[in-house]
């Protein structure tokens, strides 16, 4: 069971600023473990934010972003009260959905 | 592939993979494999899924038309906020990139020198800002490109960032 994402949302003047750190190997598939066999990809393709069930971001990802991949992004059209939930999907299909509200 | 007959809706998926196989052969060998095997995963409750194509491409010209552009033109109007031009730790190069180009759809990341140069691709709905900060992996020093699409144009912006230290890991 994959860790719960950490998600802030914070009003900066008229915009909801989201910070999210998730919980993830994020292996490269490059990388050779002791006995130099190759360590499978492992990493998250898909992340997508939702405000009150409206998408505000979606994103594809490949095996270069990092180890608990951070993000941070904004938008317009927020307030304090309102939900924001995100989710991923690795190439493995495992998914996690966490949700915060809007401080 | 087991269980393919010739009933239709499954010969209309085998089209499908032929169509996307030959686009890839087109764009260049390295991903064929990949992409062959692509469409038949299931797709994930994304807005389009995952862009194999986009994401095996080795090149910035493969990665943008793989994404569905023609062509790009070299933009300024892309600032790369705090993104350090020299990285000490390749592991984790924090990059923020905003795009002050009207009516912008979509940023997408390419670090030319990695192994995989697509890094991470961002659909910006209306009422989004177009801006953007993640947390990259280097191999090594490299020329970063900030891919626009606005108004159903590509545009690029790029900056090198210097990594002293590789983060392969």
């Amino acid at each position: 069971m994959a860790a719960p994402i950490r998600i802030r949302a914070s009003m900066q003047a008229d915009k909801v600023v989201v910070r999210v750190l998730m919980t993830h190997e994020m292996e490269s598939g490059q990388r050779r473990d002791a006995d130099g066999k190759t360590v499978p990809a492992y990493y998250i393709r898909e992340v997508s934010a939702r405000h009150n069930g409206r998408p505000v971001l979606a994103a594809q990802w490949g095996p270069a972003v990092s180890k608990n991949p951070y993000l941070q992004f904004s938008f317009v059209g927020g307030k304090p009260g309102d939900r924001i939930a995100v989710t991923w999907i690795d190439n493995r299909g495992e998914t996690r959905t966490d949700e915060a509200v809007v401080a | 592939m087991p269980g393919v007959t010739g009933s239709s809706p499954v010969s209309s998926t085998i089209q499908n993979v032929t169509l996307r196989r030959r686009d890839v052969l087109r764009a260049g060998g390295a991903a064929t494999l990949a992409a062959i095997a692509g469409p038949l995963r299931p797709r994930a409750a994304g807005a389009q899924g995952w862009n194999q194509a986009a994401f095996g491409g080795k090149t910035l010209d493969e990665i943008i038309r793989a994404l569905g552009g023609s062509g790009y033109a070299v933009t300024r109007d892309v600032s790369w906020g705090p993104t350090p031009e020299i990285a000490e730790n390749g592991a984790a190069v924090q990059v923020s990139i905003a795009s002050t180009i009207p009516r912008t759809e979509a940023i997408a990341i390419v670090i030319e020198k990695n192994p995989g140069p697509l890094a991470a691709y961002f659909e910006i709905p209306d009422g989004t800002e177009p801006s953007v900060v993640t947390r990259f992996k280097m191999a090594q020093t490299s020329n970063v490109h900030a891919v626009v699409k606005a108004g159903g144009r590509y545009f690029v912006a790029t900056r090198e960032i210097r990594v002293t230290f590789g983060g392969c890991g």
